[in-house]
């Protein structure tokens, strides 16, 4: 009985394979294993996390710039204001700051008016001119038309210039005086309160003053608006204070009335929109006058100093012509160095010398492209600066490298079995490589092709030192005009110090991982085409 | 002493009632790789119309020779071939020759099927069409059916001729690359252990084909199986250590071989 058990029972306790000690060592590997994979695993996660943080920033920080704010005005382009036989000698951008004048007859005064005018953008006047030379029967007659808003405008209106506080309605708030300062009286002191906590402070005379860089009180009543500036103790436990007047009231009476007060919590000294212009756009949105549109200016026009005009048109047309130009120089000349390379030459030391150098040449940093760029396509071959076509060369010499290993990588991996094979029959070695090794290596040099184009169009410090960092309006129209890229209109952007810029950069980073997708994609569909079932 | 041998040679095969003309004849042939000496001075002549076996152990030489025959290995840089080879008495080592018109004419087969990753009918076409054989698409699609009918391929893939030839079987891939050799009309087909990847009923297909294509070509085959070599090949040559040992015909080759070394590795004593 006892004979069966050992024999067919467990293993002694100290057998090599299943003693303690066995058992042990297999659980320290157990657990290297599992460790390991959540190493992995976490790694993946980890990157995935700030992928996601990266580009849902990004993607939150570029909204707002795909649209832009309208604002539509009664134009006048009747005869007397335009010749309609001669058009485009009238003076465009007045016409729209009369429409604007008109919305606000009862602003007066320069500086008022400067300030009313430069809530439309500079560009208002040349799309006016372009609108009406498309649609000359636009002429003759007052016609609605709509312009963009300067950029501070735009980004009131998008929330991201000012924030506004809390607003309350009080009751019988009187209003006493004329001109631009008027006297208010409140019934109660909450207000005080209310004014303290929006940082007012302690003037001489035991009342508080707002100033600048407090919060903004501003009191609509009577259809006017007052932004009050003093405050103090009134009788009967009221409040009075002091006020100016941002829109003038329709009905000045001391009689009480009912008022809204609106806090702006940020205060004018901090944010670049004065109190009076948000009165006006917020007059203009409460009209119906302000229309959000999709913002075609930003998707077909070329660079600007103002930011809401400013397009990415240009630089996508020049990161095309560049790309062009990179694709169709590096991607001949590297596979066919590749396949020299590879298939052709001897293994001696020059191609020894020549594998380790363009092995180096991939390290190189890029802007050492770009000063050779400068020095001898610019300087030597005197080619046109800023052009996509020096761009793309410059940048197809940082390409090479990249092209040429791959598409030695992929050359070596086809199985010789298939060259013995052609040979076998007869084939000659360049019937050899074209008819059976090029194709069952093109997957793999179309992956190698796809890096380095990718890699090109991120690239920015070699086109700085050829000139494609200057600032063009114009579309560029072929390989020889002057153009900028992309990752160079982003770099621009984001040294730019508007704030309406911020948005610009990240939606032309969004452009820019467009195109790398769609350049990706192409290729993998390339890729997928030449793929032969093995 | 030399010229006795080639003359016993002779003697021999017209002993054997035919007198093959000799196709190829390698004289003296030495091969290094690098530094290191792979063959050592072979002489072996192959007859036309029959069939040749080179046996021996690992690392004798004999697929060494084989690709001498054709030239294959001067894909590989750092080997050189020293003495003569002659294919009807011409020096196929002769700068004149053009090496592609050699494979044209000598054929070979290798020993893992490496059918080109495309149609079946591709396959077979590609060497005419390359060597410009067939003046049109009739001509070509007869070129590549009696290529397959000689193959013994024809009444399996007959019906699938655009699928890929990788998609065949391991035997059938090995047929396939037997057609592509035939359809260049080659005069001599070298074959390199053409059934070592091969099951045995493969095998037997493979070899049932050596045998009916003797009558059209020449053949020169590696092998490691001894019994392989008994049925398919007339004549036998033995390698060692990049020595020709021994050869003659197979029947006396495998009874009554003069050499020792000869019958330890037949009779399974090394290799």
């Amino acid at each position: 009985m006892t004979d069966t058990t050992l024999s067919t029972g467990p293993a002694s306790p100290d057998s090599l394979h299943t003693g303690d000690a066995a058992k042990a060592r297999l659980r320290a590997r157990y657990a290297a294993e599992a460790r390991f994979k959540w190493l992995g695993a976490g790694a993946v996660a980890l990157a995935g996390f700030f992928l996601l943080l990266l580009l849902s920033t990004i993607v939150t920080k570029a909204l707002p710039a795909f649209h832009q704010n309208y604002v539509a005005l009664e134009v006048d382009l009747s005869a007397d204001k335009i010749d309609p036989a001669d058009p485009g000698a009238a003076n465009f951008l007045g016409l729209v700051h009369d429409g604007m004048a008109g919305e606000f007859p009862q602003v007066s005064g320069r500086q008022e008016r400067r300030l009313l005018r430069g809530l439309v953008s500079t560009g208002a006047g040349v799309m006016l001119r372009e609108a009406i030379e498309a649609d000359p029967t636009m002429l003759g007659g007052t016609r609605r038309i709509a312009v963009p808003l300067d950029d501070f405008a735009d980004l009131y209106l998008k929330g991201l210039l000012a924030k506004s506080g809390p607003s309350c309605r009080i009751a019988g708030v009187t209003v006493s005086g004329a001109g631009d300062e008027v006297a208010v009286g409140f019934p109660d002191d909450a207000i005080l309160a209310m004014a303290r906590g929006a940082g007012a402070v302690d003037g001489e005379d035991g009342g508080l003053r707002l100033t600048s860089g407090s919060q903004s009180l501003l009191l609509e009543i009577a259809g006017g608006t007052l932004k009050i500036t003093e405050l103090s103790t009134g009788e009967a436990g009221g409040a009075i204070g002091k006020a100016t007047v941002l829109e003038p009231l329709a009905s000045a009476s001391d009689m009480p009335d009912d008022a809204m007060l609106r806090t702006i919590e940020t205060a004018e000294a901090n944010r670049k929109i004065t109190d009076r212009e948000i009165v006006w756009l917020d007059r203009l949105a409460g009209a119906g006058k302000i229309e959000n549109r999709w913002n075609t200016l930003f998707f077909f026009t070329g660079a600007s100093r103002e930011p809401e005009l400013a397009g990415i048109w240009g630089a996508v047309v020049g990161s095309a012509l560049t790309m062009v130009v990179t694709l169709a120089l590096s991607f001949p000349i590297g596979v066919a160095a590749a396949i020299y390379l590879e298939e052709f030459a001897t293994k001696n030391r020059l191609t020894n010398l020549i594998e380790v150098n363009i092995n180096n040449l991939a390290a190189v940093p890029s802007i050492v492209f770009g000063l050779l760029g400068l020095a001898v396509f610019l300087n030597w071959f005197s080619l046109p600066r800023s052009a996509p076509l020096v761009g793309g060369m410059v940048l197809a010499l940082m390409t090479l490298p990249t092209i040429i290993i791959a598409a030695r990588a992929a050359l070596r991996a086809v199985p010789p079995s298939i060259r013995e094979a052609a040979l076998g029959i007869g084939a000659s070695k360049v019937q050899t490589v074209f008819h059976h090794v090029l194709p069952l290596a093109m997957p793999g040099i179309m992956t190698g092709t796809i890096i380095g184009m990718a890699q090109a169009l991120g690239e920015t410090a070699p086109l700085l030192m050829i000139g494609m960092v200057a600032f063009i309006v114009d579309i560029p129209g072929g390989f020889t005009d002057a153009a900028t890229v992309l990752p160079v209109q982003i770099f621009m952007w984001a040294d730019f110090p508007e704030p309406a810029f911020q948005q610009k950069t990240s939606a032309a980073i969004l452009i820019l991982l467009g195109f790398l997708v769609i350049m990706n994609a192409i290729a993998v569909v390339l890729r997928k085409r030449f793929e032969r079932r093995w | 002493m030399n010229m006795l041998t080639e003359a016993g040679v002779e003697q021999q095969l017209a002993d054997q009632g035919n007198t093959p003309a000799i196709k190829m004849r390698g004289k003296g042939v030495t091969v290094h790789y690098g530094d290191k000496q792979a063959l050592f001075g072979v002489d072996l002549d192959v007859p036309e119309k029959q069939v040749t076996a080179l046996i021996g152990p690992s690392g004798c030489g004999k697929s060494t020779f084989l690709r001498c025959l054709n030239r294959m290995n001067d894909t590989i840089p750092i080997c050189r071939v020293g003495g003569d080879i002659t294919l009807d008495g011409e020096d196929i080592y002769d700068p004149k020759i053009d090496v592609v018109e050699l494979r044209a004419r000598v054929g070979m087969v290798f020993q893992k099927p490496n059918p080109f990753p495309k149609s079946i009918y591709e396959n077979i076409a590609y060497g005419p069409r390359i060597h410009g054989l067939t003046k049109n698409k009739a001509e070509l699609d007869a070129v590549v059916e009696s290529s397959l009918r000689k193959a013994a391929l024809w009444d399996e893939v007959k019906d699938r001729l655009q699928e890929p030839g990788t998609g065949l079987s391991g035997g059938q891939q090995q047929r396939l690359c037997i057609a592509r050799a035939i359809a260049v009309s080659p005069e001599v087909i070298l074959m390199d252990e053409p059934c070592s990847a091969l099951d045995p009923i493969a095998t037997a297909k493979v070899e049932e084909l050596i045998d009916e294509l003797r009558q059209n070509y020449t053949i020169v085959i590696v092998t490691h199986s001894m019994q392989q070599a008994a049925r398919v090949s007339q004549r036998t040559a033995m390698f060692h250590l990049g020595y020709l040992v021994e050869e003659g015909a197979t029947d006396k080759m495998f009874t009554n071989p003069d050499d020792k070394r000869t019958q330890d590795y037949i009779t399974g004593r090394f290799g």
